[in-house]
């Protein structure tokens, strides 16, 4: 009985929830989400590589050298390489739905 | 002539694999064991395949709620070994981080204390004011649950000024909130119907079984990592060991609900003396420790948590071990259960299972056994045959 009053009153509040796929709320500005790559910047120093804790980074040579690879289904979001990066070519980013059918999706090159 | 009862590995009761073997008599249960080892995941092997400061990305992963007291107690030991303390400012902000995941911990566990006995409202209404705390988390740190903030040397990220504000005044809500649950489990007859008397552990049986945590201060013993070998700023920083005498599953909700009144009080207080100046240290990412043994004890939303370190020198821990508060509370647990001089009923157990607040992906531990399965073979033993 004692929770009568909360009930009722909660009839009237708005809903606590959000209608998820149709409602996004975005995520606040320090979110680590899905990382972003910019391989211009670059100079392959492979320290991303070095101290991923998840190993979803690896190194590719394209030519003009060896390059970071993500695979974003192995990434636990810590941030550790954007803290490394020398030249900061790998830029934080918001995105937190990852889910996909395609598997090349989640390689970030 | 009793009956055997298996409840899990999985069961509703409970989400995570646990089995409880009761042996029951009518309603009563008379014999109880626990076997909680059907979710070993090789964390403490697979560290020594790490580095030191991988390792803590893993070792947050030992268990979801308690992650910030996980990597609070890694770092903590890390530190220690490599002689580097934290700056004073990034102590507090481990403070305020480690009692803001104490209070989602606690409401998660009220929730679902809710939940156990069929309170269904209660259950959401909880749930829906922990929220709060959560986006706070994510705010601060960058996520909502695996917070990746302690980082050896410091913290990663600083307090603004608009991000303090948000913090107190979210928690000044939260204070009125939590008081208002307080008084519903003090007065509410359904919550006491199904737990006052329910899950008795007298404080003599406390202490011979070594409970920690909100299990043992709801059995009268003032035990609390924070106050007895202070880390952090823990002793600059008020606040009491919140004990009970009622030494019942009503004990310790009342407990973890007044715990997070006072984590409120405490996080408002390390805000209003928090020192300016850096927070963290720089230490290379790949760094090599000292020869050496080390321990770390703080206070997990659970109990008292235990992390070992041995280092060998290299770049890698040689050996990791951590001892969960849920793994010192199953004594008690099954104690609690076949107690024979009180009857305990088969429809209490979930109340009294939950009351511990168990985390059993954290406690499954392997021993190895020799070929005749008589004797536990030990580090020393099992390194004769293996290569490093």
């Amino acid at each position: 009985m004692r929770m009568l009053r909360d009930v009722l009153w909660n009839l009237f509040k708005g809903r606590a929830t959000v209608m998820y796929p149709e409602e996004r709320g975005s995520p606040p500005d320090n979110f680590r989400g899905r990382l972003g790559f910019n391989r211009d910047e670059c100079i392959g120093c492979g320290l991303c590589h070095r101290v991923c804790p998840a190993s979803a980074i690896e190194m590719e040579n394209d030519g003009r050298g060896a390059r970071p690879v993500f695979h974003i289904e192995r990434c636990i979001y810590c941030y550790l390489c954007i803290e490394v990066c020398p030249t900061k070519a790998i830029k934080p980013g918001k995105e937190y739905a990852v889910v996909t059918s395609r598997k090349s999706d989640l390689v970030v090159r | 002539m009793g009956v055997y009862i298996p409840v899990g590995p999985q069961h509703p009761i409970h989400p995570e694999a646990i089995l409880l073997k009761l042996k029951v008599e009518g309603e009563q249960v008379v014999d109880a064991d626990v076997d909680s080892s059907f979710v070993h995941r090789g964390i403490e092997k697979a560290l020594e395949h790490k580095t030191w400061l991988q390792g803590l990305y893993l070792v947050e992963r030992v268990c979801g709620i308690c992650n910030v007291a996980h990597s609070t107690c890694y770092t903590l030991n890390v530190e220690n070994l490599l002689g580097v303390e934290a700056p004073t400012r990034a102590q507090y902000l481990r403070l305020v981080v480690e009692e803001l995941a104490r209070i989602h911990s606690h409401m998660l566990w009220l929730g679902l204390l809710a939940h156990l006995i069929g309170f269904q409202s209660l259950f959401m209404l909880v749930f829906r004011d922990r929220e709060k705390v959560l986006d706070l988390m994510e705010e601060l740190t960058g996520n909502r649950i695996t917070t990746a903030y302690n980082v050896v040397g410091g913290v990663r990220r600083d307090i603004d000024p608009a991000l303090e504000h948000r913090v107190r005044s979210t928690l000044e809500e939260l204070r009125g909130r939590v008081k208002r649950y307080r008084k519903l489990i003090e007065e509410d007859p359904s919550v006491r119907a199904r737990t006052v008397n329910v899950g008795i552990l007298e404080r003599s049986e406390a202490e011979e079984l070594h409970a920690v945590g909100p299990v043992a201060r709801a059995s009268g013993i003032k035990y609390d990592v924070r106050a007895d070998d202070p880390y952090l700023v823990h002793d600059e920083v008020p606040f009491n060991v919140v004990t009970l005498e009622t030494c019942d599953a009503w004990g310790r909700a009342m407990v973890r609900v007044e715990e997070v009144l006072e984590s409120i009080d405490m996080i408002m207080y390390s805000l209003d003396h928090i020192p300016s100046g850096p927070i963290r240290k720089r230490v290379p990412p790949v760094f090599k420790v000292p020869p050496g043994e080390g321990i770390a004890r703080v206070e997990a939303p659970r109990g008292e948590l235990f992390h070992y370190a041995k280092s060998d020198g290299s770049e890698r821990p040689y050996r990791y071990r951590m001892r969960t508060p849920t793994l010192a509370n199953l004594a008690a647990l099954v104690y609690m259960l076949r107690r024979g001089d009180r009857a305990v009923y088969v429809a209490d157990v979930p109340v009294i299972f939950g009351s511990i607040d168990p985390c059993i992906c954290c406690t499954a531990r392997v021993f190895v056994l020799d070929e005749r399965g008589s004797r536990v073979l030990n580090l020393e033993d099992l390194g004769r045959s293996r290569g490093r």
